[in-house]
């Protein structure tokens, strides 16, 4: 830009072309920003748009209602929003412990040369596409289930005054917990990697300072690390429940697909994406599309406030650490 | 200040039980999570590898009880992967490119960055009921091109973050140096950014790649599926991951065989691409 100042005629033409140059490609990469915006935007609008005519029609009951009629066109988004919300509690309820477990494992207890073998394995799990997760769960997992641990549930955990109504019904192998399991082990990786990295941020400075004080393993993990890196671990945490919340595939399989509310977990269910993904190209009729199109909206909303919360709590532990 | 002794040795037993059960528990959630994954990759590698063929790579999916192979859900995988590839790519790195030069400070980056954030881990179905809402609906068809831009959205972010990354490592050092000697911004950008952070760059695009090939949910309701082969764009594609859940949920034996042989190519492909990628971004490493 300084070089107008030149006061040089013959070099008149070059400047202004490199110019143009420049501002083509800067304009193309900021035009190339704002499409990515554009698209997260876009998205909310056209599932607004697509689930309008349902909304519309229900209110806000939509949210509430436990019918899901096909034939009389009633649509209600309960079953599905109550087992998208209890799968990703029992992954996030078995997840956090085993994730926080393995990352302390890798952090302070695993000898060096292990370390990395087990940290590569773990990125590389995390790549592996959901849908094998499912399948394994339908073939090996669900009929292992069915017939050596919901018999136990049933037997000891299902007489029990208020635990009991979870754990009481037909061993079916698919269902709600099944469902939950298999998100356990999918997002694991996910969210270990994440909380292995938060982990080795803390200083080591730290950490030297408490063994040396005589600390044991636990308490340096419990007292240094962890609060050092709360914020951090609550954002690895949500992260890995937007994925939960928004998993398709591995639960598909082995949910039952049965649009009926019931108190055991051990009942077959339904979730957000899996009525999307078995119902959607049979739905019939512009109000059962509508209906349909209109739990994924409700999914959007709900992984993106969650996702949301998870980078602002990532970012505030980046700012501490470069702080 | 004294302590009496038997408080003293109880508290220190205390302390080491607390510390012994705690390692154990460490120890037993690493090997629990290490002994699931073994399961399902076991699993995979014992059925998949039973099932694979050559018919699997010459013969297109047969009708329920014949035999067959799966010659064009993975020529379908591959065009439409590759397809979304090209979209996605030159866009990715144009936006990362804003976000770790142009526009590094500036008032896009912050929400460009946020909103980047959020499609990285956007639940993919919603993905392919936006495509659906803005491409299959209109066109009043399912098409391999509807199937191709989803997978494009789902990659986009993919590489946006790594550009973004790997443009942030090249030392500002070199960019001033070039600019003092009167070379134009995007001229620093292509011959000094691009060309130190090739590898990065490089390697964000193929995990973008490795992510999307396995993509199932998004592909349900734009790419849809198709029994015969077929190329044509503007018409349904077979492909891998839809011909998978199909034929995993269905009850007929020789379709679950012919699932498992095509889950191993899928995570075989995925797996290949990261190694790959990983050793390209170790090999820049170790030469600097």
């Amino acid at each position: 830009m300084t070089a107008h100042t030149i006061p040089a005629p013959q070099v008149d033409e070059r400047p202004r072309r490199l110019l143009s140059a420049e501002t083509l490609f800067h304009n193309a990469t900021r035009l190339a920003a704002i499409l990515v915006l554009v698209v997260l935007t876009a998205i909310g609008v056209s599932l607004l748009m697509g689930g309008w005519e349902a909304l519309a029609k229900f209110g806000p009951a939509f949210l509430w209602t436990e019918s899901w009629n096909p034939v009389k066109e009633e649509f209600g988004a309960l079953v599905p929003i109550y087992g998208t919300v209890v799968t990703s509690l029992i992954a996030m309820l078995i997840g956090v412990p085993l994730s926080l477990g393995i990352a302390m494992f890798l952090t302070e207890i695993c000898p060096n040369w292990l370390r990395q073998p087990i940290g590569i394995a773990i990125e590389l799990l995390a790549g592996i596409p959901s849908i094998i997760y499912g399948m394994w769960g339908l073939f090996v997992f669900a009929p292992f289930f069915a017939n050596h641990i919901e018999p136990w549930l049933i037997d000891v955990l299902g007489p029990l005054p208020i635990l009991g109504p979870l754990f009481q019904g037909a061993p079916y192998g698919v269902g709600l917990l099944t469902g939950g399991l298999i998100l356990t082990i999918m997002v694991l990786p996910f969210i270990t990697s994440v909380i292995r990295d938060v982990f080795e941020t803390v200083p080591p400075m730290l950490k030297e300072s408490a063994y040396g004080l005589g600390c044991t393993t636990w308490e340096v993990v419990w007292n240094v690390v962890i609060p050092h890196t709360r914020t951090g671990i609550v954002g690895g945490l949500m992260l890995g429940l937007g994925r939960a919340l928004g998993e398709t595939m591995a639960v598909t399989f082995v949910i039952g697909n049965a649009h009926r509310l019931s108190a055991s977990l051990l009942a077959p269910g339904n979730t957000i994406s899996s009525a999307l993904a078995n119902e959607f190209t049979e739905a019939v009729g512009d109000i059962y599309l509508s209906s349909l199109i209109a739990l994924g909206l409700i999914l959007f909303v709900l992984t993106s406030i969650v996702l949301g919360i998870a980078k602002w709590m990532l970012v505030r532990l980046d700012a501490r650490v470069s702080r | 200040m004294a302590t009496p002794a038997p408080q003293a040795s109880m508290l220190y037993r205390r302390r080491k039980l607390v510390n012994v059960a705690s390692r154990i528990g460490a120890v037993g959630a690493a090997a629990i999570g290490v002994i699931a994954l073994l399961l399902i990759i076991g699993t995979l590698f014992l059925n998949g590898f039973k099932s694979l063929d050559i018919a699997m790579f010459t013969e297109t999916t047969p009708p329920p009880g014949s035999a067959g192979g799966m010659l064009n859900a993975i020529v379908g995988s591959l065009i439409i992967t590759v397809i979304a590839a090209i979209v996605a790519t030159p866009i990715a790195i144009l936006a990362g490119t804003y976000l770790a030069e142009y526009g590094r400070y500036s008032l896009l980056a912050k929400p460009t960055r946020f909103v980047t954030d959020i499609l990285l881990s956007a639940p993919s179905i919603v993905i392919g009921l936006f495509i659906y809402q803005i491409m299959v609906v209109p066109m009043g068809h399912f098409s391999a091109w509807a199937g191709s831009m989803a997978l494009a959205i789902i990659m986009i972010p993919v590489v946006v973050r790594t550009t973004e990354n790997m443009l942030g490592l090249v030392p500002d050092g070199l960019r001033e140096a070039a600019v003092a000697l009167g070379t134009p911004r995007w001229k620093v950008i292509q011959s000094v950014s691009y060309r130190a952070a090739r590898a990065g760059i490089v390697t964000g695009v193929m995990l973008g790649v490795a992510r999307i090939s396995g993509e199932t949910a998004p592909l349900l309701f734009t790419a849809l599926n198709n029994q015969f082969w077929s190329t044509d764009l503007n018409a349904p594609m077979a492909n891998m991951p839809v011909v998978i859940f199909q034929f995993a949920m269905s009850p007929y034996e020789d379709w679950q065989r012919l699932a498992w042989g095509g889950a191993l190519l899928i995570t075989l492909s995925v797996l290949s691409l990261n190694v790959v990628a990983r050793v390209l971004v170790n090999a820049k490493r170790q030469r600097q």
